[in-house]
């Protein structure tokens, strides 16, 4: 019992990393059918931003910012710009091959310009492991969990309660009428690019104390980050909120309770299994057939 | 081939009470009829009057809210377009819709080939699934044989249009929906249209429906008219009827 | 076909024959990989560019027919044989998992085939007991045809060559069937297509499947020619490339797929020079060819070529006259 709750405890603190992955992998989707491929990749980056900063002498939370803002210029604005906006009048194909491609860029370019080993990472909050009814429960887990809430939860208050917000999601359900309305679609789908270079930063900086920093690390991210959204419901931050946890969670309870083998396995037997039983996902509302 | 006689058969298109709500706009309110082999129908009506959206569910695209409708006794509900389309149904679209990279005759073989064989077949079978004869007779039909190895997109936009028609019918439909196939079409290629049009009915018995905006073309194509003003019918008959109609008069005149 | 497009694939397959005579083993070697790829990159191609849905398990498909060739090779039944089990199996894996992917909206397909690469790679280096695991299996035996050995890199080269003809030939086939015929009017107008009867679901269910299918023939001829395999050689990375093979050369031109693979096989020779920096390089330059080419290099060269053919622009002005 008490080595469940710890498991549980475990995955789920992983698992709310996964979300703020997900979750800005679905923004981006409704914002601008960019489904991306490097989203892994987006998580893994910003760790090595702070990283650099640490190297010039900066303190961590100065390092932090420094991350933050280097993320916001180059997975929000460059991206947009450079990649996404030429692209949408082709259609969505070809900005899959790019994401594709970018994400291989992007991971290339760290192990050749800061190296393909691991980089340990500064832990943010203490390791102290407490014991909870017998199960030891480490505070870091706690926190991540918490900051993963907080900012997914300030994220839905933002979308909903405020005008910015509201206009946001107009873009996003319906960009012709939005901008009859008056809204500027263009300025709301930068908005939601930075925000899912926000939450990516916000991911990375909790994820690499963990995991340490690796140029390797988007490629499993990326495809939790992608299984959880599809898992949750392709068009809901609160699916994948849930498809992140939920994955979090069965990855911690098949690595002891399966095999450590075929622990990554998991994930795929899920979305396999969701695509064929529930496809518009577990929280997801049917959208219209194309295929 | 045989002159056929309309009003002698069951009803090859039933619709039954349809009406359709868009949330608290009633589109469609309440509309029945009946349309006998043979004949050309017209569907015409001022500007939202409901008959788009008429037109769509009997298509199957849109399920109205209360009603149905039944081609040759089998309902539309829900039924994708490419079962439609195998159930003896063809079509025109309000926009053109050639496949303007193809060739008249691809073009026109395209329309046929899903309705004959089966996807091994297809795949497997002779390149042009033994339908360049038929095709080409459409073709020829349509007055299209110097484009025949033209690239649709390079016709003029009144031959496009022929060239969607001759689609419509390559698969020998019992009934066929034309959405507005005036639309757009210089008055010379429209007596083109029309005469072929009737000159295919004659031959065939081949069923028309007709949504159309322009009322000369309309008058002089169809056998019987059916008039919608805000989602009703306000009026149904002959061309002759319906010119004399005060009703109609009042409906197109804003009274 | 006009007579000089005859001629042209006339000179192409001379220039085939005769490209190994006098080469290095590793030149002929380079060569036959290319010839394998290509047809693996086809395969794709057909998913990719004529029934636009992304697969990233094409790979995954070489890694079936790979390991199914080793594995029966290695008991002594014959190259042929195994190739038709090799085909078949990825055929039907194909089935399987378009089937539920293509009945939901999005690049589903992407999303599943990926999972299905990584599984795969999974069940490859964790069933030792069957694939040799991480070690993989080795001496495969190169086929021998009525007495005659590939065992030589040149004889192997011209056997590939021969399956890749066949391979063409088939390709070519299936693009000017009706069902090809299909895909073109898919691609140009799908809901007009959809309304004179086709099945958009099942036409592109089937893409994948012969697509996966061309797939498995290319493992099943990488099995013999490395004569070594390990799950490594079947990962994602190696499913991306061949996507990149696809993309690079032009998606949806039947030679775009050959232009490809000898782009990204020959590449790396290329920039040798740049070191570590060969896949930054490459990644870049694919992002810089979808931005401003999406169909590729013989789209760019279309492109191009149009722009010096003026008399296009006036025809259509012309057009436009008649229709006011």
């Amino acid at each position: 019992m008490a080595e469940l709750l710890q498991i549980i405890i475990s995955g789920l603190a992983a698992g709310s990393i996964y979300a703020l992955a997900a979750v800005g992998f679905t923004l981006l989707w409704q914002a601008s059918q960019t489904i991306n491929f490097a989203q892994g990749e987006f998580v893994m980056l910003p760790a090595f931003f702070v990283l650099v900063g640490l190297g010039f002498g900066l303190p961590l939370w100065a390092a932090i910012l420094l991350g933050l803002g280097a993320s916001l210029l180059i997975l929000g604005v460059a991206f947009k710009k450079l990649i996404v906006e030429p692209m949408l009048p082709h259609g969505t194909l070809p900005l899959v091959i790019a994401t594709i491609a970018l994400g291989l860029l992007m991971k290339e370019s760290v192990k050749e310009l800061y190296g393909a080993t691991a980089q340990p990472f500064p832990a943010i909050f203490p390791q102290t492991v407490y014991n909870v009814f017998g199960a030891s429960v480490s505070v870091q887990d706690i926190c991540n969990l918490v900051v993963s809430m907080l900012a997914i939860g300030g994220l839905q208050l933002f979308l909903s309660r405020t005008r910015t917000g509201r206009c946001m999601q107009a873009s996003a359900q319906n960009p012709a009428v939005a901008e009859i309305l008056g809204v500027d679609v263009k300025r709301m789908v930068m908005y939601t690019f930075l925000i899912n270079a926000a939450l990516a930063t916000i991911a990375s900086v909790l994820i690499s104390p963990i995991y340490l920093a690796k140029f390797s690390n988007g490629e499993t991210l990326g495809l939790v980050a992608f299984i959880a959204a599809i898992v949750g419901g392709f068009n809901q931050i609160r699916g994948a909120l849930v498809g992140g946890l939920l994955i979090g969670v069965i990855d911690n309870l098949s690595a002891v309770y399966i095999s450590a083998e075929y622990r990554s396995a998991m994930p795929m037997i899920l979305l396999i299994a969701i695509i064929l039983l529930r496809p518009q996902g577990l929280l997801g509302t049917k959208e219209g057939r194309t295929v | 081939m045989n002159a056929h006689t309309p009003s002698d058969r069951a009803p090859i298109l039933a619709v039954h009470n349809i009406s359709k709500q868009f949330g608290g706009i009633r589109a469609v309110n309440n509309v029945s009829f009946e349309v006998r082999k043979g004949e050309i129908l017209g569907l015409i009506g001022p500007n939202g009057s409901g008959k788009s959206t008429l037109f769509n569910c009997i298509l199957g695209q849109l399920k109205p809210t209360t009603g149905h409708c039944e081609i040759n006794g089998k309902s539309t509900d829900g039924v994708r377009p490419a079962d439609l389309s195998l159930m003896g149904v063809g079509r025109t679209f309000q926009q053109l819709s050639v496949f303007p990279k193809m060739t008249v005759l691809d073009n026109v073989i395209l329309a046929g080939q899903e309705h004959e064989g089966t996807m091994l077949s297809r795949l497997f079978g002779k390149p042009d699934a033994g339908l360049t004869g038929k095709a080409e007779q459409l073709i020829e039909f349509f007055r299209l044989t110097p484009y025949r190895d033209t690239e649709a997109g390079s016709l003029s936009y009144g031959q496009q249009k022929l060239v969607d028609a001759a689609m419509a019918f390559m698969a020998g439909p019992g009934i066929v929906l034309l959405d507005e196939p005036a639309g757009g079409v210089n008055l010379t290629m429209l007596a083109n249209l029309k005469e072929r049009l009737q000159t295919y009915n004659r031959e065939h018995g081949t069923t028309f429906v007709v949504i159309e905006h322009n009322m000369e073309f309309v008058m002089s194509l169809c056998t019987r008219i059916i008039v919608l003003a805000q989602g009703e019918i306000i009026a149904e008959g002959s061309p002759e009827e319906i010119r004399s109609n005060q009703m109609v008069i009042d409906a197109y005149l804003g009274g | 076909m006009k007579p000089l497009t005859l001629i042209l694939l006339g000179l192409a397959l001379v220039a085939l024959i005769l490209a190994p005579i006098g080469q290095g083993n590793y030149i002929v070697y380079t060569l036959s990989s290319w010839l394998l790829f290509s047809i693996s990159a086809m395969g794709l191609n057909l998913t990719l560019g004529y029934a636009g849905q992304v697969s990233l398990a094409q790979a995954g498909f070489m890694g079936i027919g790979a390991y199914i060739t080793a594995l029966m090779t290695l008991a002594g039944i014959h190259w042929v044989v195994a190739a038709g089990v090799s085909i078949s199996s990825c055929f039907a894996v194909g089935l399987l998992l378009g089937w539920p992917a293509l009945r939901v909206q999005h690049h589903f397909l992407a999303f599943v085939t990926l999972a299905f690469n990584t599984l795969l790679f999974l069940v490859l280096r964790n069933e030792e007991e069957v694939t040799g695991g991480s070690f993989g299996l080795v001496g495969m035996p190169r086929p021998d045809f009525f007495g005659l050995s590939t065992m030589s890199n040149l004889n192997f080269y011209y056997f590939s060559l021969v399956c890749f003809l066949i391979a063409v030939a088939v390709m070519w086939g299936i693009l000017r069937s009706p069902w090809g015929r299909a895909f073109k009017a898919l691609r140009e107008n799908p809901i007009r297509a959809e309304s004179l009867g086709l099945k958009i679901r099942r036409q592109t269910l089937l893409a994948f499947a012969i697509g996966s299918a061309f797939g498995g023939l290319a493992g099943a001829m990488q099995a013999p020619l490395v004569q070594f395999i390990e799950p490594g050689s079947f990962g994602l990375i190696h499913s991306l490339k061949i996507l990149l093979m696809v993309v690079v050369g032009g998606s949806g031109f039947f030679f775009g797929p050959m232009l490809g693979a000898a782009v990204v096989i020959l590449l790396p020779e290329l920039l040798r020079f740049t070191e570590g920096y060969y896949l930054m390089i490459y990644a870049a330059l694919v992002i810089v060819l979808m931005v401003f080419s999406p169909n590729g290099l013989i789209g760019a060269g279309q492109k191009i070529w149009l722009k010096f053919k003026p008399k296009h622009e006036a025809r259509r002005d012309m057009q436009k006259g008649f229709q006011l």
